[in-house]
């Protein structure tokens, strides 16, 4: 199978510790996936590694039919060739309207002059309002995402994702936090994009994963311990004595 | 123009500007009734340069949140680039009327010879140094104004943020940048004219028989225009995605990566940007004020201006200038010597020393009771309130709301 992202043999320190230690993952171009594992299994530190954040000590992180390595590109150009992440905390930029969030993520060139330049047209507002009815939030377009509750953060962000027309998306624990409706909406919002692209999802919650039904990545100490459907990884005694053992 | 519309306090800044603007011009001495001082008149065509600094100011600070606190080596580099293109060329005409007298006719050499030991007699130097280059040449050194405060601080900052040197420490270094600018400038052999500086400023070359009390005016002029296109140009550059996508560098930069700018461009650009502007109020400050000198990149130059905008409001542009213009004219105002002591039996309140306790003394409370700044009034006058949060801010950063108001 073609993947659209490749990890292999990653591996960090910090300090002396291995947070993640000779990982290997792949995800194909339309794939949902959970990854679950105990604190400290270093799931963060994967995003931070695929996400350009943090600099793996060995291995390679290749992404796309091109299969560019992801290893010495900075952040921003990450995000560029098609890489959103989703952060754990809603983080959306709350002195500013809804319609300035997402117009901001709307894919679009980045560079300081062309955005200098750039100026919305009826495609983009029409595309703005499209974005924020799929999130539930077109009649909020006007309001700065600050008074948004917690709840509608989150999906605006994943409006924002939307935007940018990522081909992977990495979500962080995105039921955190949630009301059990929002969880639903969410779990459905999560499937739906997955029709298009990949995304991986990082979640705590055993009962949120569970209802995503896809492929289950189980990390402990950095690198994977198994993988497979829930059942199956639930069923596993390894995975047992990790999440229940101690 | 949709731009006027969506942003009415463009209209409303240059309609105020232009009124002041008339009023002054019918009030001076060199155009109206004399109602006014000619030295007045250049005080406020200064307040107009350091009304621009300030909105440069609150573009990197209050819109990108990148508190630099050395934009007035940019300022005084303006001037300074302005100031050797009118030193040189006034001396030049001083030079060619004196050798004019001797029975053969001087050569070019002989002229530039004079002119190097007039300009550097008084650092005891009599050959002229090499970044006087192009100072024959006023449209070089206007060139100048604006390339050698943008590439500085293009060195400078891509130095700074590619590293990501950030917050308190990209303060610091920002300092540090204007104390070694200035400490460089007062050598001898800087080629500046060490702690002399450049004088003689008021005197524009070719313009010799207009009057200082017209001149006067024609430097308000330009100085209210350079401060309308500034307004205008910065109020056109935060309308849009640029303005959205500096104001989130400013409250999440990492997140903004994650979108996929290149944060670290975007700085860049605005820091150049804002010392460009910073430059251009600087060529237009000095020749209003007469002289230079290195004493005016000391570091707490660039505080004040941290000051004022701070005192103005952060994130609206004309807060940024009313602050500027209201505290340097209190501040020349009490400074001046003119305000009556206040005698307080046990002590005596002199406001030449007052002032600045004063003035410490209102950033304290502007910090902590009144975050929106003089600029905050506007929104009492228009009706615009914010919703209350019970303390807690909208944002990251209450001090920089923008004048969108959050609906509820």
């Amino acid at each position: 199978m073609n993947s659209l992202l490749e990890v292999s043999g990653v591996s960090v320190s910090f300090d002396g510790f291995r947070a993640i230690n000779n990982l290997s993952f792949q995800i194909g171009p339309a794939e949902l996936r959970a990854v679950i594992g105990p604190n400290g299994a270093g799931k963060t530190t994967f995003m931070d590694i695929v996400t350009g954040k943090t600099r793996p000590d060995a291995g390679r992180v290749l992404f796309g039919e091109k299969s560019i390595s992801l290893l010495k590109r900075s952040e921003a150009e990450i995000a560029r060739i098609g890489v959103g992440r989703k952060f754990q905390r809603p983080t959306v930029f709350e002195d500013q309207t809804v319609t300035d969030n997402l117009m901001m993520a709307l894919k679009a060139a980045r560079g300081p002059w062309k955005v200098l330049f750039w100026r919305p047209g009826a495609a983009e507002h029409a595309r703005v309002r499209e974005l924020a009815a799929r999130v539930g939030l077109a009649e909020a377009l006007a309001r700065k995402s600050g008074e948004l509750s917690h709840g509608q953060k989150q999906w605006l962000e994943i409006g924002m994702l939307l935007a940018q027309e990522p081909r992977l998306l990495l979500v962080d624990e995105p039921a955190a936090g949630m009301t059990l409706a929002e969880r639903e909406q969410t779990t459905a919002m999560l499937v739906d994009l997955a029709k298009t692209r990949a995304v991986v999802v990082v979640e705590h919650d055993m009962e949120f994963v569970r209802r995503l039904g896809c492929k289950v990545t189980v990390l402990h100490e950095g690198s994977v311990l198994a993988e497979g459907s829930i059942d199956h990884v639930t069923a596993d005694p390894r995975v047992i004595e990790v999440y229940l053992g101690r | 123009m949709d731009f006027l519309r969506k942003n009415p306090s463009v209209l409303w800044f240059l309609a105020i500007l232009a009124v002041f603007t008339l009023a002054v011009t019918l009030m001076a001495p060199g155009t109206g009734s004399g109602a006014i001082s000619t030295s007045f008149v250049k005080t406020l065509g200064k307040t107009l340069c350091l009304a621009m600094v300030a909105l440069a100011m609150d573009l990197v600070w209050g819109y990108a949140g990148i508190l630099s606190l050395g934009h007035m080596a940019f300022f005084a580099i303006g001037g300074y680039m302005i100031g050797m293109w009118q030193m040189y060329a006034r001396t030049e005409e001083i030079v060619i009327t004196s050798l004019a007298q001797s029975p053969i006719p001087p050569t070019a050499t002989e002229i530039h010879q004079g002119i190097a030991s007039q300009i550097f007699g008084v650092v005891g130097s009599s050959h002229m140094p090499e970044i006087w280059y192009f100072a024959h040449s006023l449209p070089a050194q206007l060139a100048l104004v604006v390339l050698v405060p943008a590439l500085l601080a293009l060195v400078f900052g891509w130095l700074a943020f590619r590293s990501r040197v950030a917050g308190v420490y990209l303060s610091i270094l920002t300092q540090a940048m204007t104390l070694a600018l200035a400490l460089w400038l007062f050598q001898n052999d800087s080629g500046l004219r060490g702690n002399n500086g450049l004088s003689g400023l008021q005197n524009i070359p070719g313009l010799g028989k207009v009057a200082q009390e017209t001149l006067s005016v024609w430097f308000f002029w330009a100085s209210a225009l350079a401060l309308a296109l500034a307004y205008l140009l910065l109020a056109w550059v935060v309308s849009g995605k640029f303005g959205s996508v500096i104001r989130a560098i400013r409250d999440d930069e990492q997140r903004v990566r994650f979108l996929g700018y290149p944060v670290e461009g975007f700085k860049l650009f605005v820091f150049a940007l804002t010392a460009v502007i910073a430059g251009i109020g600087g060529a237009l400050y000095y020749p209003q004020a007469g002289i230079i000198n290195p004493a005016e990149l000391a570091p707490i130059a660039s505080i004040y201006l941290a000051v004022w905008v701070a005192i103005g409001g952060r994130g609206r542009l004309y807060g940024a200038v009313m602050g500027a213009v209201i505290v340097s004219l209190l501040s020349s105002w009490f400074t001046g010597g003119r305000v009556p002591d206040v005698p307080l039996g046990f002590a005596t309140i002199h406001w030449v020393d007052w002032w600045q306790v004063l003035l410490g003394l209102a950033f304290v409370l502007v910090t902590l009771f009144a975050p929106r700044g003089l600029g905050g009034l506007v929104d009492l006058v228009t009706g615009l309130h914010p919703p209350r949060r019970h303390g807690a801010a909208l944002g990251p950063d209450s001090g920089s709301l923008q004048e969108r108001e959050a609906q509820e």
